[in-house]
């Protein structure tokens, strides 16, 4: 009784907050999908804080009709990736800025906006756009994935059929104090493709991104993203993605600063033989004004032989919260998975606090499967060691600051990237040397 | 010069005092042995010397070349010409041990206002350190002492104390853990070290050690404090006798 008492109140919150939205008008294919997405978010209502993945982080922030604003900031640092060969695509808002953008065309890779497709009446998107979202409603619903869905109207939608010859590499920028991004991008990496996609930037006071990224057969996907330092902005980000037989699935995040952030990952091998990795190297400090992550992980296993990671690093200090949900779901007839899964905290004060919640279920015998959350501070031993070699004690602990993070960044695999994160995270830890 | 006076310490969480009245002169270009029973204080004396955090220093003084070493911050003790070889060197996952020699070398220049070593500069100094000490360009790259084998780590040690060039040397059991090999490895380490000015301070239980590393004077050790001095007999002595007899003269 309580329960669909409960279920009534979610639904009425979603009625109220569609009253408020605007519905966008499209050709046939986005609209129905639009439509399905509207009644799915019916149906689900919208999440609260008594829902079993939403304990941990208030959602109510990201649901309300309008954003609170945030102060724009200017950001002296090198942009994000600037120095690599990239396809560069820029939005503003959230909404696409072409004058500021390259063109949309490169070797082996389609690329329209959400935008442009949403006006013809068929698109070859139709099979992607919101069907990853809606299989990855189940076991665990993600209401906020569906309102995105059904009132997206900025987005990109990639189609890959061989090596893509550069990154391409989404900036996002903000130009207006409430700005509210609703994002949708579609990515599709046909047989035996490859693409790195590189996202950086503060987006949005509030930004809401779903991506849907399908992966076929020999397919190898490379996801780096950055989020950006503006202290009071929000981000709800979804990834969906479906991963066939010997194929390949990276994603990695950094995020330092940021009210709230949360990054929700639902991933699943479907084929046989691949592998997926999601990794994450987070730092905040709670004096840049609050300061809350939360990654939200869901692999699931349905092919053999498969390999998936997932490594998330967090650093926090002065009252920063850090929240992470990993489930590796290993489905009947998933033989010889090899699941691991690490979440480690370094706490730097007593105020800053780790909540981690680690899931495994299996239903396959044959399986190695492995989790570790673990919360620490600095290692005294190590500090002293350094410190007695001539190395101050604040660079010394910034030293091993960066050392504890290092475990995510191994996760990337290409060093020029790599070393660009390397960089952004060496300015933050020098910004806030205590 | 290294001079400890009446120095008096005891545990900071508890009540219980470690060093009672350690009274030592390490003067330059000296090799000094210090042997001792366990629990005799001499790691302890080590750990108060280069600013270990744990200790309370209730009275006495420490010494190095007329500076007070007890008021610095480890790291200006380090910057001053303060070397501990540590008995159990510490695993530090994540920082390459290449930077982390760099950055101990340039914070040190740094700290006495010396200009830093260029990339390039450091790469030649360490490259030829590193190889008389044997350690290849893949220890170089690890992460500090992570995966070292205990000769690995204890060379590793030889090898920052190279890099960094101190005056004043505490090698506390270097030889713990080491086979015959790897140990006059450290030791010709060490000796190579010898210049005439530079001192050492060689913490050790076992006379073997001092075979390859000859002191000049061996102190006895027990219960926080010095009990006996004299030459290179003295650690003969003990092994042959053990503390029991020096022990039962002082008592």
């Amino acid at each position: 009784m309580r329960r669909a008492q409960a279920l009534a109140a979610k639904r009425e919150a979603a009625a109220e907050r569609l009253s408020r939205a605007d519905l966008p008008k499209g050709g046939a294919w986005v609209t129905a999908a639009r439509e399905n997405a509207l009644e799915r978010l019916h149906r689900m209502g919208l999440p609260t804080r008594r829902d079993e993945y939403w304990r941990f982080t208030r959602p109510d922030a990201l649901i309300t009709a309008q954003t609170a604003p945030v102060p724009l900031m200017v950001d002296e640092d090198a942009p994000q990736f600037g120095e690599l060969d990239r396809l560069n695509l820029v939005f503003v808002d959230g909404v696409l800025d072409a004058a500021q953008s390259d063109a949309l065309a490169m070797d082996n890779v389609e690329i329209t906006t959400l935008e442009q497709a949403a006006t013809q009446d068929i698109h070859w998107a139709r099979d992607l756009f919101g069907v990853l979202e809606t299989q990855g409603q189940a076991p665990v619903e993600r209401p906020l994935a569906a309102l995105n869905t059904a009132t997206a109207t900025q987005g990109l939608l990639i189609r890959v059929t061989g090596q893509a010859p550069r990154p391409i590499s989404v900036t996002y920028l903000r130009g207006n104090e409430a700005g509210d991004g609703v994002v949708h991008h579609v990515i599709r990496l046909e047989k035996g493709a490859a693409l790195t996609f590189l996202e950086s930037g503060p987006a949005a006071a509030r930004l809401s991104a779903v991506t849907e990224v399908d992966v076929a057969d020999g397919a190898s996907f490379n996801h780096i993203r950055t989020q950006g330092r503006d202290h009071g902005r929000r981000a709800l980000t979804h990834l969906f993605a479906r991963i066939g037989s010997d194929a390949s699935f990276k994603s990695f995040s950094l995020t330092v600063n940021g009210a709230l952030s949360r990054n929700e990952y639902v991933i699943t091998l479907e084929g046989d033989d691949s592998h997926a990795t999601v990794s994450g190297a987070v730092a905040g400090d709670g004096n840049d004004g609050p300061f809350h992550q939360d990654d939200t992980v869901f692999i699931t296993h349905a092919g053999e032989r498969c390999e998936s990671r997932q490594v998330f690093k967090k650093v926090l200090r002065n009252g920063a919260t850090g929240v992470f949900q990993g489930k590796i779901l290993v489905s009947p007839g998933a033989q010889k998975t090899d699941g691991y899964q690490i979440s480690q905290a370094l706490l730097l004060d007593e105020d800053s606090q780790f909540l981690a919640k680690p899931e495994l279920e299996i239903h396959a015998d044959d399986v190695a499967c492995s989790h570790g959350a673990t919360v620490g501070a600095i290692d005294d031993e190590a500090l002293f060691y350094l410190m007695s070699r001539g190395v101050p004690r604040r660079l010394a602990q910034d030293m091993l600051v960066l050392a504890f993070l290092s475990e995510a960044l191994d996760e990337i695999d290409n060093d020029a990237i790599r070393d660009d994160i390397q960089t952004r995270l060496e300015l933050w830890v020098e910004r806030h040397s205590a | 010069m290294l001079e400890i006076k009446d120095l008096h310490v005891k545990l900071a969480e508890e009540d219980k005092e470690i060093l009672k009245g350690l009274s030592l002169t390490v003067p330059s270009g000296e090799v000094h042995a210090i042997m001792g029973p366990n629990g005799s204080g001499k790691s302890t004396m080590s750990y108060v010397l280069s600013g270990k955090e744990g200790y309370e220093v209730t009275s006495g003084s420490a010494t190095l070349d007329g500076v007070d070493l007890l008021a610095m911050e480890p790291e200006e003790r380090a910057a001053a010409g303060l070397f501990l070889a540590f008995q159990y060197p510490v695993e530090i996952p994540g920082v390459g041990n290449m930077t982390f020699l760099r950055t101990a070398v340039n914070s040190q220049r740094k700290l006495r206002g010396e200009e830093e070593l260029s990339a390039a500069e450091f790469l030649k100094l360490v490259r030829a350190k590193a190889k008389s000490l044997k350690i290849d360009a893949d220890m170089l790259k690890r992460p500090v002492n992570v995966g070292f084998s205990g000769g690995e780590k204890k060379r590793n040690e030889i090898l920052q104390m190279a890099m960094l060039e101190p005056k004043m040397c505490i090698l506390d059991e270097t030889d713990s853990g080491l086979d015959v090999d790897a140990m006059k490895l450290v030791a010709e380490g060490v000796n190579a070290l010898r210049d005439g000015k530079r001192s050492f301070l060689v913490i050790t239980h076992y006379q073997r050690l001092l075979d390859h590393i000859k002191p000049d004077v061996v102190h006895i050790m027990a219960a926080g404090r010095i009990i006996k001095t004299g030459g290179p007999e003295l650690a003969l002595e003990v092994e042959h006798n053990g503390y029991a007899d020096l022990l039962a003269e002082v008592a």
